[in-house]
């Protein structure tokens, strides 16, 4: 923890360096052992894929709540409700008129708006008040958006058009959907497109300055809450990628859609390390291909431990890496 | 001198929920039964969320093992009800106590993840062990209870457990847990165990939800069944922490009436219609509630004591 004694004052974020070597020969250990797999069944190969595409979900909305927490210390439990009234208010926009994909880039300007109003409108005035008031907020979002949603569109069989057609690869004795390729690169198209955003351009800087250190950023003339706002709003259309990446697989739209995927996703973000942008996106892969294999190959596991089981690896991973695997180990000043 | 009030309140509200049964309905009077078992439920989860700071978004699990304790109890042994509350405070403690184990490792948000992944576990073990625990179909006690049954059972409870809360909170145990949600670090300096202190109160909350469980269990004509204890419960349960104000006592009656009368008021809703009315009408109040109160009934009630001791 070198950079906590060189610079004193500050909350040391230095990366916990023992471990990272490990961790990442770990991973790099899993995708080979992923890839001889897939090379020497079928079977394996298709459900690997099939859990890659299902990790991206995660990813994304794991993503999501790993931006909002790094902005505003809140876990946002309505990120799966909105982006679930994400795809219904898309089906709405199919029924106008539109293409899938025309609905789907207005669908994402419309979830900006709608995480940024969030942010105004109902977490600033409650931010610093309280312990949980901000949390508590999110809960009831999360009732209200199910209620609404129910109430205008619920009921009846609702499907959204296939995004990426109904083909299918073959590759050897191979069998690959066209939709879960198209899954997978539109999930991490999306993810390039944030860490360029969070990487190379003024506003990025901005809101990693707003989110680390909001008072010497305000200091140097970076708008705080501005950037907080469209820090919501960036989650806001993530999630609102995950959620129309999956509403196809199910084919038909279910209100019910993203709650199971909202807890692989905090699973993910909390595997990956809950700050870490690249831990969530990795842990949502972890958990998607985990789930995927070990319920065909692991008889015990039926799929009711499915979830159990997602969860006892998760507390056993924390328990000898409490911050995740690409977390940074907090140095309390007392 | 100085208690006095605190003290006429409580035995004015004692006296008015020993005289309700009287006055209202029978659906009326399990509506406020049921008040009585959030009342428990917001209590215990206060005790580790409020005075202890370790936030738990799982108190659901520890209601349905309690539950689950009574259902079985009664089903394979026909063992007394109120017995089988007393194996479910005591089976709960243990849990509780094995789940702030792994919890003395972790803080903050990543115990209040934790915790949800046994809100969200622990309903789908009895699809698993399905001829024990019944499966979907749930398990029913080899008796049922009448609305005024419950309704004592639950109040004389909720008066039971609240002495005892007051009592733990007010001594010893009471200023460690409120060193231990201050300051671990300082805590510790102080010479307060930690390990030993938030086991216990981890132990404690989930006695009090599990008895709230047993209740639960009652309330819904003696049937455990796994989707009565979802993740909405503990939603439910921290809601209601919430509105009735952390590390307080005085606000838990708002809280647990909040959550346990407002979603069955709200079907009769006009224009949005029964069902999903409840959920929009429960979401935005929750809303609403916490942007007014952002530190709950509690935080009401401490404000205006200030105001009245400046006047």
């Amino acid at each position: 923890m070198a950079t906590a004694e060189s610079s004193p004052g500050f909350r040391s974020r230095g990366t916990d360096v023992g471990s990272f070597p490990v961790v990442v020969a770990l991973l790099v250990a899993a995708a080979v052992f992923l890839v001889v797999g897939s090379l020497r069944s079928a079977t394996f190969a298709q459900l690997t894929v099939q859990g890659l595409a299902l990790g991206a979900v995660y990813g994304s909305l794991a993503l999501a709540l790993v931006l909002v927490y790094r902005a505003t210390r809140v876990i946002n439990f309505a990120q799966g409700e909105l982006a679930m009234a994400t795809t219904y208010i898309a089906w709405q926009l199919v029924q106008w008129g539109l293409s899938y994909w025309e609905a789907f880039f207005a669908r994402l300007g419309i979830a900006f708006v709608h995480g940024l109003v969030l942010e105004v409108v109902l977490i600033r005035p409650v931010l610093h008040r309280s312990a949980i008031a901000a949390v508590i907020v999110t809960v009831g979002l999360f009732i209200l958006v199910d209620g609404v949603v129910n109430w205008l569109w619920g009921g009846g069989f609702r499907a959204l058009p296939p995004p990426f057609g109904t083909k299918i690869y073959h590759i050897g004795s191979v069998a690959i959907a066209r939709l879960y390729v198209g899954m997978i690169v539109v999930v991490l198209v999306s993810v390039v497109l944030v860490w360029v955003l969070f990487r190379f351009t003024k506003l990025g800087l901005g809101m990693r300055a707003a989110a680390l250190r909001p008072a010497e950023a305000a200091l140097v003339g970076v708008r705080v809450d501005r950037m907080l706002a469209i820090g919501w709003g960036l989650a806001t259309v993530l999630g609102a990628v995950a959620g129309l990446m999956a509403a196809p697989s199910q084919y038909i739209l279910d209100p019910t859609l993203m709650q199971p995927i909202l807890v692989y996703a905090f699973a993910a973000a909390v595997l990956g390390g809950l700050e870490s942008p690249t831990g969530a996106v990795v842990g949502g892969l972890i958990i998607g291909v985990t789930l995927n294999l070990i319920v065909q190959y692991v008889p015990a596991i039926t799929s009711e431990l499915q979830l159990p089981f997602a969860f006892a690896v998760l507390i056993i991973v924390l328990l000898i890496k409490p911050s995740g695997l690409f977390g940074h180990r907090e140095v309390r000043r007392v | 001198m100085r208690r006095l009030p605190t003290l006429a309140s409580l035995l004015g509200v004692a006296g008015v929920l020993a005289v309700l049964p009287f006055l209202l309905s029978a659906y009326h009077v399990s509506l406020v039964a049921k008040v009585g078992i959030f009342f428990i439920g917001v209590l215990g989860l206060n005790i580790l969320t409020g005075y202890t700071g370790q936030i738990s978004i799982g108190h659901g699990a520890f209601m349905a093992i309690g539950g689950y304790t009574t259902a079985v109890l009664s089903r394979d042994h026909n063992v007394n009800l109120v017995v089988t509350m007393l194996a479910a405070f005591a089976l709960c403690f243990v849990f509780g106590v094995l789940v702030g184990l792994p919890a003395l490792r972790f803080s903050g948000v990543y115990l209040a993840l934790v915790t949800f992944a046994l809100a969200v576990s622990v309903p789908q073990l009895p699809l698993k062990w399905s001829k024990f625990l019944g499966g979907r179909d749930g398990v029913q006690t080899s008796r049922t209870v009448s609305h005024l049954w419950l309704y004592g059972a639950a109040w004389t409870t909720s008066a039971i457990l609240f002495v005892l809360a007051w009592l733990i909170l007010r001594g010893r145990i009471g200023r460690a847990f409120r060193a231990v949600r201050d300051s671990e670090i300082a805590a510790v300096a102080s010479g307060v165990e930690l390990p030993l202190y938030k086991t216990l109160a981890f132990g404690i909350s989930a006695a009090y939800a599990g008895v709230a469980g047993s209740l639960f269990v009652l309330a819904t004509n003696g049937f455990a069944a796994p989707d009565e204890f979802g993740v909405v419960l503990s939603l439910e349960l921290l809601i209601g922490a919430a509105v009735a104000g952390l590390g307080s006592l005085w606000g838990i009656l708002a809280g647990a009436a909040f959550v346990g009368l407002l979603p069955a008021v709200s079907t009769s809703v006009p224009v949005i219609g029964s069902e999903h009315g409840r959920d929009v009408v429960f979401g935005a109040a929750v809303i609403v509630v916490m942007l007014l109160l952002p530190d709950g009934f509690a935080g009401l009630l401490a404000g205006i004591r200030r105001r009245l001791a400046r006047a």
